[in-house]
């Protein structure tokens, strides 16, 4: 070892005995005080995303309860025959046409023993919703035998009062600051006193179109044009991203074409969504001239904006199953087209599904698009089919958050609650699937 | 005949073609499939192919042409002096023909040209339509007969169907760059076509954005449509969201792949996830409800004064949104420096931290910083925070307790709304958009660059 | 220097070899990852200033043991350690000793080079600046100088200090993976596998510098090769199937095994 390649004076360093290491027993204190620091931030910073997740959650729940409820009347309306029918005409138009509101008032007027004076009816009156009238109407139509009876009804109070029960509002507020006055508050508190008034299910949050009163207006087109715009994703999206993945993964040769098509769908998944609502109304409104706020055109908007994110799961589950399986096939004289639709597509289905259902969650909770396409729009007609004017639940949520009535602030917070329900039940049905069927090779 | 009709037709064609084609090829080999070179449903689908796939082609094609050309034809046959009026005006003109040809409500009583031109338009349309179902219908018989005839036992109809399905999988992959080509060139003419109302210099160097609304007919370039408080705004908000994005992001994915223990990291994991699940118009909401008037009022007990909508507000709610996009990116990108790195460290006595620190991070730091800036393209794009949290009004301000406003605001709120289409205040919502497409592309493509680079070298 | 002469001639047994003292003292050390017990009680002392080269087949549990001697297996996840090892009478598995100054006695190299995403300096510097170890940047620079100096690689990258060591070749990488390791001045040097990834030229540098090193440090080298235990080893210990065979000084394990096992490994039949 004498002829090594080291120089003299590198073998004479060598052979001078090493240094013991006499660690510093406070700078090792230090050093371990810094880990424990550094550990602290970890846990800081999660604490932090955990604590504004609960926050949000409890702020929704707490804001947004309280509009699964509304508050009601009940009314003991006499279905006057010459009001409801007059000259004995008991066909659909007449029962449509009928002065309803008429017949609330008199039941309201005798309710709380109100007299003629002018001021009084109208305090009176404004304690019925303005859509109470549609509400009698649909029990008479359901069933005209009650004409000429007396009925008792629940029809919804105005927002005003259901704030009030509700206790969103104080009543120690001057008279004049208040959107009631003592006398209509006496009155709703007799009402409760006598069971005539109490909160009851919201079937209209579920049910009815846009409406400037928040207690008629509801979620009911916003939830149909949601789901038809989840349908025609489901519908062009899933197959047209299957078979690009499958094109990509399978029988594509590795040229320039496909790197371009490749770096243009790991590109496409990063645009900002709104450029997609941008190319949806230059090319499907202005150039194709399709309808505004249709639902099939919100549809095809968000189905690009899914397109990317179904390829990209696609082809990861395709690539998941292993050669052994195709080889196995071919080796029985299939095609490669069989092999793919008989054997790697159906093997590679959940990783599809679980894919293509997290994309959908996204675009159903996607709004900035949809307000450039028309879907802002106050729709009161339940849509008959996609290609009728509708909202989505997004953007109903957008616009009652931007209205001013107290009581839209709870159903705006009902609404997110809606949605967040559907996208837990999506996302959740994405992991029991890859639980439950996704293979490990 | 309605386009719908021709389809409906096609498509019973088609189901026909498949039943007779299958038929047939059972027929030549007298019932023997096995002579058959490919199995007979095969030749069900070559000859239905045949009869749907052009007479399809060409319906599409039919119907995106009709509009443009009948159009076309119409204006031609107008006179002279109306064709020759200003842009707007004839749009109007145009407009009034087309409300009178469908039946719909006219202003006034039209001149004697338009309704001329009206009802030329209207039996154009049923020339058109008429024509459209002869030929379509003919093009798939045709396609039937020629399939029909070539059906015989030694066809290889499975090879044909096959590799027109793998044509059918190129088009569906195809439909990817069409996005890119259509948002692209959809963008890049409306901005052309803005820009020959506004010169570029003004809007890409202008300072002042004031687009007042004009009405039809009076000249619309009165506003000034200055880029610079957009940009200053987007980048603003940006940056305060990654001052909560980046170092809670980041410490939580270091912390989770790191230090927690696998069962802690199984639920703290999904559970951040969910921030990103959320839709952004909730985070508008409690941004706008919950988070702006806690500022505020905060702001105001210490003497600071914080608008309802500010920049802060925004900034911080989208920076909790990007908190685990942030923190799963640098998550795979931690998770992809070699142990040996971390064993090394540790057999020279160093703690955890220490190796995080030293040794971990400064490994990962270029695919940390590619993911970063995949975050930064994120909150450049997000509209519906700043729409909600953030204010409309184009200032350029330190302040971020001022409400500031982005680009994305100013493209929604350009379109939203009743607006003539051809003036520059709803044509400057594309030049903005094209300006974030450029911008956010630029910043992807530069990102997922340094990503796969990282990657490489792991690898 | 004449390592020569510091090689024993004729002791044979390990328990009359007492003319140095146990480094290193294992007792009935069981290592576990999960269920499954990966050691079955190894007792096993190591010389101070002498190469212990553990040999055996894969998976014998040779890399387990070494590992355990500067507590490595802490940061694989389901392993648990039972029995005793002692370090100058320290018992490292002790409640009371910190992990971090165990790391800086015993010190380790890797079987593939490992070298940090920096600068060759900063590399070897990592170690001494975690610790504290320099007053100033002074005492810095001559720690990295000698310590390449003794890794035999300071001639090849002086001119290049500040360049990333990841650019170097496997061999060097390696050399400076030692350097780092010895910058600390650890009493112990533990190799797993240092040249399995290294070509036969570079495996010769590392085999000499090794031989080198003995002078001032104690040795485990963990080795898949017989040949380079013979060449760098003086006493070696054979490893089968979670136990520890026998163990001697390496010319009577490869002249004249006592154990069927060994007798078997060596010669070929088995590995």
């Amino acid at each position: 070892m004498t002829d090594s390649a080291l120089p003299m004076t590198v073998a004479d360093s060598a052979t001078s005995a090493p240094r013991k290491l006499v660690l510093d027993k406070k700078r090792v204190r230090s050093r371990y005080a810094a880990e424990r620091r550094f550990r602290a931030y970890g846990i800081a910073a999660i604490a932090f995303g955990l604590f504004f997740l609960a926050w949000l959650f409890v702020t929704l729940i707490l804001q947004g309860y309280g509009a699964l409820q509304q508050s009601k009347m009940r009314l003991d309306v006499t279905l006057d025959a010459a009001t409801v029918a007059p000259g004995g005409q008991v066909d659909d138009n007449a029962l449509r046409t009928a002065d309803y509101t008429a017949l609330l008032r008199t039941a309201l007027r005798t309710t709380l023993g109100v007299g003629s004076d002018r001021g009084e009816r109208r305090d009176a009156y404004a304690l019925l919703s303005n859509g109470a009238d549609t509400e009698l109407r649909n029990r008479v139509l359901a069933d005209p035998s009650l004409i000429g009876k007396t009925v008792s009804v629940w029809v919804s109070a105005a927002a005003d009062v259901d704030t009030l029960i509700k206790g969103q509002i104080s009543r120690d507020l001057p008279e004049n600051q208040r959107r009631l006055n003592d006398r209509q508050i006496a009155w709703t508190d007799k009402l409760v006193a006598d069971g005539r008034l109490e909160k009851r299910f919201n079937t209209a949050l579920f049910v009815n179109g846009a409406s400037s009163d928040p207690e008629q207006a509801g979620m009911g087109v916003a939830i149909i044009g949601s789901l038809y715009m989840m349908l025609v994703v489901l519908l062009t999206a899933l197959p047209v991203g299957v078979a690009a993945a499958v094109y990509l993964e399978e029988f594509a040769p590795r040229n320039r074409w496909t790197d371009l098509i490749e770096v243009n769908i790991n590109n496409l998944a990063a645009v900002p969504s709104i450029v997609f609502g941008l190319l949806g109304l230059a090319i499907f409104l202005n150039f194709f001239g399709m309808p505004r706020s249709a639902p099939v055109v919100g549809g095809l908007v968000l189905a690009l904006m899914t397109l990317p994110v179904v390829i990209i799961a696609t082809r990861a589950s395709i690539k998941a199953v292993p050669p052994s399986i195709r080889e196995a096939a071919l080796g029985v004289g299939a095609s490669k087209m069989q092999v793919i639709t008989h054997h790697v597509v159906p093997l590679a289905l959940p990783g599809i599904l679980t894919g293509t259902i997290i994309g959908m969650a996204r675009a159903l909770g996607e709004t900035a698009p949809l307000l450039l396409i028309g879907m802002v729009a106050f729709v009161v007609a339940t849509p008959a089919t996609p290609f009728d004017p509708a909202t989505a639940l997004p953007v109903q949520i957008y616009m009652w958050a931007g209205a001013s009535e107290r009581a839209f602030v709870e159903r705006t917070s009902a609404a997110i609650l809606i949605l967040l329900v559907f996208l837990i039940v999506m996302n959740a049905a994405a992991v029991v699937l890859r639980r439950r069927f996704e293979r490990r090779w | 005949m309605s386009s719908t009709l021709v389809l409906a037709a096609l498509l019973l064609m088609m189901l026909a073609s498949f039943a007779v084609g299958r038929q047939r090829a059972l027929a030549t080999a007298d019932g023997h499939a096995r002579t058959l070179h490919s199995r007979p449903p095969y030749y069900g689908t070559y000859v239905a192919m045949w009869a749907a796939v052009p007479a399809l082609l060409l319906l599409a094609l039919w119907v995106i042409a009709q509009p443009t050309v009948i159009d076309m034809v119409v204006r031609n046959s107008l006179p002279d002096d109306v064709r020759t009026l200003s842009s707007d005006k004839l749009s109007l003109v145009l407009t009034t023909i087309d409300n009178l040809a469908n039946g719909r409500a006219v202003v006034g009583e039209p001149p004697a040209y338009a309704k001329e031109a009206a009802a030329r338009l209207l039996s154009l349309r049923a020339t058109s339509s008429w024509a459209m179902t002869v030929l379509v219908i003919g093009l798939a018989a045709v396609g039937f007969f020629f399939a029909w005839r070539k059906v015989n036992p030694a066809l290889r109809a499975r090879n044909d169907v096959e590799r027109a399905a793998v044509w059918l999988l190129i088009a569906c992959s195809a439909i990817a760059i069409l996005t890119t080509v259509g948002i692209v060139f959809s963008m890049l003419f409306e901005t052309l076509h803005f820009f020959s109302m506004v010169p570029p210099q003004d809007f890409f160097f202008g300072t002042v954005w004031d687009p007042r609304f004009t009405a039809v007919g009076r000249d619309g370039s009165a506003g000034q449509f200055g880029l610079i408080p957009l940009l200053w705004g987007t980048i603003f908000i940006s940056l305060i969201s990654m001052l909560v994005a980046v170092p809670i992001g980041l410490l939580s994915a270091i912390y989770l792949s790191e230090y927690a223990h696998k069962n802690v990291r199984a639920w703290v994991k999904p559970l951040l996830e969910i921030l990103a699940g959320i839709p952004t118009v909730v985070y508008g909401f409690f941004a706008l409800t919950t988070l702006g008037p806690l500022f505020r009022d905060l702001g105001a007990s210490v003497g600071l004064d914080i608008s309802a909508t500010s920049a802060l507000t925004a900034g911080v709610v989208m920076g909790v949104m990007i908190i685990p996009f942030v923190s799963s990116l640098s998550d795979d990108i931690i998770n992809a420096v070699p142990q040996s790195l971390r064993d090394g460290s540790y057999a020279l006595g160093a703690t955890q931290s220490e190796t995080i620190k030293r040794v971990v991070f400064p490994a990962a730091l270029p695919g940390i910083v590619g993911s970063v800036l995949l975050a930064v393209s994120r909150a450049i794009g997000e509209t519906m925070i700043v729409v909600m949290a953030a204010g409309i009004a184009a200032k350029m301000t330190l302040n971020p307790f001022d409400s500031v406003t982005t680009v994305t605001v100013k493209i929604v709120s350009q379109l939203t709304g009743d607006l003539e289409f051809n003036s520059p205040q709803t044509l400057v919502a594309f030049a903005l958009g094209l300006t974030l497409f450029v911008v956010t592309l630029g910043l992807n493509i530069y990102a997922l660059h340094i990503v796969r680079k990282y990657r490489e070298q792991y690898d | 220097m004449n390592t020569i002469a510091m090689k024993p001639v004729s002791v044979t047994n390990d328990v009359v070899s007492t003319n140095r003292s146990p480094k290193v003292i294992s007792r009935g050390v069981k290592v576990f990852y999960g269920e499954k017990e990966a050691l079955h009680g190894v007792d096993l002392d190591i010389h101070e200033r002498e190469v212990t080269a553990l040999i055996g087949p894969s998976g014998c549990g040779k890399s387990t043991f070494l590992r355990c001697m500067n507590r490595m297996n802490d940061v694989v996840e389901g392993c648990r350690i039972e029995g005793k090892i002692e370090i100058d009478g320290d018992d490292i598995y002790d409640r009371r000793i910190d992990v971090v100054q165990l790391r800086a006695r015993v010190g380790m190299v890797f079987q593939k080079p490992n070298p940090f995403p920096k600068s060759i300096y900063e590399n070897v510097a990592y170690g001494p600046k975690i610790h504290g170890i320099a007053s100033g940047k002074e005492e810095l620079d001559e720690i990295v100088e000698g310590s390449l100096t003794r890794a035999g690689l300071w001639n090849e990258v002086k001119d290049r200090l500040d360049k990333p060591g990841t650019g170097l070749s496997g061999g060097q990488q390696q050399r400076l993976c030692i350097a780092r390791a010895i910058a600390v001045s650890p009493e112990v040097i533990l190799m797993d596998e240092p040249c399995s990834a290294l070509d036969p030229i570079a495996t010769a540098r590392i085999e000499e510098l090794i031989d080198e090193l003995r002078e001032n440090f104690t040795i485990v080298i963990v080795t898949h090769s017989m040949q380079q235990a013979a060449r760098v080893s003086q006493r070696t210990a054979f490893f089968h199937l979670g136990d520890l065979v026998e163990v001697g000084d390496t010319s009577q394990i490869f002249t004249n095994p006592k154990e069927e096992r060994t007798q078997a490994y060596i010669t070929g039949r088995f590995g």
